[in-house]
């Protein structure tokens, strides 16, 4: 994968809120077309990162690069709409699910959005709950619909937030098995953030591990589950707590 | 006649003044809508984006304008009659404009006493819209001003509730539009100056009849902003 050029280059990012750092990153790529799993404790700063690398917050300190260009404070709507972030607690809005999928394609003036976002729900297999109000969804169903809206827009990079984290087994191997597609048919690169050890293994082509706001380990998947650099992530690969 | 009848009388009264045309009736049932319309109106078109900027945004002196607008919730509307009054009185500071005893100054008192409960009601439904909402949009591509605009069709169930509370404060006003309006017959006589007249008068099935005539106009404007609330987000 690392062939691939680059997406995102982090280079001494710091986040700070108040008098707290949650965030201090010296040096991260991403790269075009990869699966690249975060994971790490409650609290390490991970969620911070994808609001970062969605530029829907600007870093207090350091630089981001995304395609080689610097990205600072205000960033352009027209990148911003390159990235797109399916959350862990997706809020969706009121109206239909078919409405809720169209809404990034109407935003940017598609047409036909709501045939583009049939097309979508057929693929999450939601397509007989289109005209459903989508505040009466299950917990597994919102979310499969936060997928569709996200994947709908078709973004050079999808970022996850946890998006298997309280679904059963099988709504959560159904998004696993999504997200593993669009990487492979459409080369979207995916930064994944997950708790799931195993969940990692699965998806990711390169894992980093964050503690504390830092990133302690990055390496190629099964690097980092076989041979870790940093004791920490032996640890943490091991089930064992770390800080 | 016993109290039963007089209510049975008076409706019989609505009905035939109603159906008869009175102009007088009519007049006064025409300026009672436009008097409060028009408040209603201007305090919509203030109070909405007022309540949705003091939900939106922080600024310096924000809390003294919550606060103010707090108790302008609970303005009597007598005091803002008075207010109103002295202001316009010919030797208030706007009185050259001479607006005193015409449906302006009506106009006026009445916005003064629907406009902080339109903001008041907004503000409190668009900061009950998830605190989130506004990064998920983002993060889909969402504009600031399309992220906004999407909050506040979110918020809108309660923005309608806001218009309903700021309607039902003014259309059944009485004390500042007698104030200011002067309840003058051709001019400045609404439905609420005219039942309190009639009552005096005793002309107890004309303040019946005029009564329900109110109470049915309130009643289909409330059924006419709550049936925006079934609409859906993006119609």
């Amino acid at each position: 994968m690392g062939v691939n050029p680059l997406a995102y280059t982090l280079q001494q990012v710091r986040k700070v809120y108040g008098q707290r750092q949650v965030l201090a990153i010296e040096e991260l790529h991403i790269h075009h077309g990869e699966i690249f799993c975060l994971v790490g404790p409650n609290g390490a700063g991970k969620s911070t990162l994808l609001r970062l690398l969605n530029f829907i917050e600007p870093p207090t300190s350091g630089q981001i690069f995304f395609d080689g260009q610097p990205v600072n404070g205000h960033t352009p709507l027209s990148l911003r709409r390159r990235v797109t972030t399916v959350f862990q607690r997706p809020i969706l809005l009121s109206g239909t699910v078919e409405q809720n999928v169209a809404y990034g394609l109407r935003l940017r003036g598609v047409p036909d959005a709501l045939a583009k976002a049939h097309a979508v729900l057929e693929r999450v297999g939601l397509a007989e709950l289109a005209r459903v109000a989508a505040k009466t969804l299950s917990g597994g169903e919102a979310q499969r619909v936060a997928l569709a809206r996200a994947i709908v827009l078709e973004p050079e990079v999808l970022l996850l937030d946890e998006p298997t984290a309280n679904l059963d087994p099988y709504n959560g191997a159904l998004i696993e098995q999504i997200i593993a597609e669009l990487n492979r048919e459409r080369g979207t690169t995916l930064v994944l953030v997950t708790h799931n050890i195993f969940q990692a293994k699965r998806l990711a082509h390169r894992v980093a591990l964050l503690l504390g706001g830092e990133c302690v380990e990055v390496a190629p998947a099964e690097r980092f589950f076989s041979a870790p650099n940093d004791p920490r992530a032996a640890a943490f690969v091991r089930g064992e707590m770390v800080f | 006649m016993t109290a039963v009848q007089v209510i049975w009388e008076g409706f019989g009264q609505a009905l035939r003044l109603l159906g008869s045309g009175d102009p007088q009736v009519w007049r006064v049932v025409w300026l009672t809508l436009r008097v409060s319309g028009t408040a209603l109106l201007i305090s919509a078109l203030l109070g909405v984006p007022l309540g949705s900027l003091l939900a939106l945004k922080r600024f310096c002196g924000q809390r003294p304008v919550v606060a103010l607008l707090y108790t302008g919730m609970g303005l009597p509307p007598v005091v803002v009659g008075l207010g109103v009054y002295l202001l316009l009185s010919r030797n208030g500071p706007l009185g050259s404009w001479g607006w005193l005893f015409t449906p302006r100054a009506m106009i006026l008192a009445q916005v003064i006493i629907s406009l902080p409960l339109v903001a008041g009601f907004t503000m409190s439904s668009v900061m009950g819209v998830d605190a989130n909402l506004r990064q998920q949009l983002r993060a889909l591509g969402a504009s600031d001003r399309q992220a906004t605009w999407t909050i506040l069709r979110e918020a809108r169930s309660g923005v309608i509730v806001s218009l309903v509370a700021g309607l039902g404060s003014i259309i059944s006003e009485v004390g500042a539009v007698m104030l200011v309006g002067g309840n003058i017959e051709g001019s400045t006589r609404v439905l609420t100056t005219a039942i309190v007249l009639e009552t005096r008068k005793g002309n107890f099935e004309l303040a019946i009849a005029l009564s329900l005539i109110l109470l049915a106009l309130t009643l289909a404007a409330n059924a006419a902003m709550l049936s925006l609330q079934g609409r859906r987000a993006w119609e």
